[in-house]
Formats: structure tokens, sequence, C-alpha cells
């Protein structure tokens, strides 16, 4: 158990004395807007977002027709193309 | 998939309304704000209940000149989902009026007729529930479908129009809609939906209606 949680702390030592002398992430990388980010979900008040749910929830739907559409096909073909 | 072109096609043109309908710009006008984008939404629900119910007709008609039973069938299928389209209309009007005119009912000749109209295709699926025989319900129930058309078209397009106050654009003495539709932004998307939402009604009546054949041919054998 003492082994173990040597071990640990040695490891958060590890990558806190590595992050020291490394890059670090400060208040400043948060509105760096050099780097490039999924900004246009979040423009013009988040619309795109809504648009996507709306063009999800329609794809279920039209997904979920094209379902029902099939079984009622292989029924017909049941029905009508086996008589007797 | 030969067949099938016109779903696809009602699917993508209900995608463009859903997408460039939120999208793109509109006019900035009073009091609409946004709402106008409803006119995507709301208004094609009654372009496609007209066009629903319209087919509905047009086999009722042929039912009685033929007796054929297919035709009947078809003509509930159109008369559902067409209702349906009213209903929903009727709902998504309530949301834009009370938004924009301050309460859901305001009484206005056009909701008014609207609702009335809804009122007289239910009666058509009592009446329709209410008869055993299958070619007397198809008779009596096709010529309730005339007589509930030709009442429609009057009290949607008439009656609206002459009375001295209503709120609805084109109707008492107020500007139609016909003054944002010449920008040709709106008509892009306007006119697309129609006929997206449109089609995808005729794919769920015949949707319906094949239902409704099977389980027929299943009954007389």
């Amino acid at each position: 158990m003492r082994r173990l949680i040597l071990l640990v702390l040695l490891f958060v030592s590890l990558s806190l004395e590595a992050q020291e002398d490394g890059f670090r992430v400060t208040e400043e990388s948060y509105n760096d807007q050099s780097v490039e980010m999924a900004d246009a979900m979040r423009a013009n008040g988040k619309i795109y977002v809504v648009v996507a749910v709306i063009g999800v929830i329609f794809a279920g739907i039209v997904i979920y027709t094209i379902s029902v559409d099939r079984k009622v096909r292989k029924l017909e073909k049941e029905v009508f193309e086996e008589k007797p | 998939m030969k067949k099938n072109w016109w779903k696809i096609l009602g699917v993508v043109l209900v995608a463009h309304a859903l997408i460039s309908g939120l999208l793109l710009d509109v006019p900035r006008l009073d009091i609409l704000n946004e709402t106008i984008r409803n006119l995507y939404f709301h208004v094609t629900m009654w372009f496609g209940m007209i066009a629903l119910l319209t087919a509905s007709v047009v086999y009722a008609v042929k039912y009685l000149r033929s007796g054929n039973i297919d035709f009947d069938d078809k003509s509930i299928s159109f008369a559902k989902i067409g209702t349906l389209f009213g209903m929903l209309g009727l709902v998504t009007g309530s949301v834009w009026a009370n938004f924009t005119w301050g309460e859901p009912w305001s009484g206005d000749p056009k909701q008014n007729a609207s609702a009335i109209c809804m009122l007289i295709y239910f009666a058509y699926f009592v009446l329709r529930n209410s008869l055993q025989d299958e070619q007397q319900r198809g008779r009596v129930s096709a010529i309730y479908n005339i007589f509930a058309y030709a009442a429609m078209i009057p009290l949607l397009f008439i009656l609206p129009r002459l009375s001295p106050d209503s709120l609805h654009p084109g109707n008492g003495g107020n500007p139609g809609f016909n003054i944002y539709d010449l920008d040709i932004k709106l008509r892009g998307v306007f006119y697309p939906a129609i006929v997206g939402w449109t089609l995808l009604g005729v794919w769920i009546a015949t949707i319906q209606f094949r239902i409704r054949s099977v389980s027929r041919a299943l009954e007389d054998n």
C-alpha cells in the first residue's frame, strides 16, 4: 500500500515538474483568437446549434418513416405476390 | 428507387426549409422580428392541407364514379393527413399569435373559420366510423367529403377576406404577405417548403393507404 502511494505521489510530482518548464495553460489561452475553434456553432446567438438539433430530429423521423415504408412493402409482397 | 424520387425530393425540400429557413437572411420587420420565419412552417402547413384535402376529394369523386373501394381508401388516407396538417397549422398559428398578436386565440375571423373547417372534417371521420357496410360508408362519406371541401373553400379564402377586422395578412384590409413574398430570398425557401411538406404528407398518406389495402386483402382471404 505504501509503495503504491509512493508511486502515485512520484508520478504526480513528475507531471508537476514537467509543467513547470513546459507549456502552461493560462487565462490568455482562452482568449487566443489565433487558434481556430468551432466558433461557428456559438456565433449568432448559437442558432446553428438549434439548426443541428432540428436537423437530427428531422433525420430521425425520416429514417423511421423509411423503415415503416419498407415494412409495408414487405407485407405487400407477402400478401399480393404469393397468392395460391 | 426510380419510383421513390418524389419522396427523396420531399425530404430534401423540407430539409432545405428547416436549415435555410433558419439561417438565411429575412426582412427585419416590426413586431414580426424573427417570427417571419414561421412563413416557412406555419403557412406551408395550410398550403399542404389544401393540397392533401384536394387529393382526398378527387378520390372521393373517383370512388363515386367507379365504386372501386381502393379510391375510398385513398380518400380517407389523404383526408387524415390533411386534417393533421390543419391541426398543426392551428396549433402553430396559436403559438405564433401568442407572441405577435398578444394572445393565442383572438377570435380572428380566419382562426375561427379554420377551426370550423377542422370540425367539419372531424365530423367526416365520425360519420365514417358510424357506418358498418363498406360500400355504404364509402358512398355516404364521399358525398360528405365533397360538401366538406365545398364548405372549406369559402371558409378559408372568402369569408375572412370579407370581414372588416382580421389580423391575418391579406385579410380585413391588411396587406398580404405578398408584399414580403416579393422578396426573392423568402420565395426561395417558401415555395420549395410548400412542395416539400406536401410531398411528405403524400408519402405518409400512401403508407396509410398501403396498410389499408394490405389489411383489406388479408380480410378477404
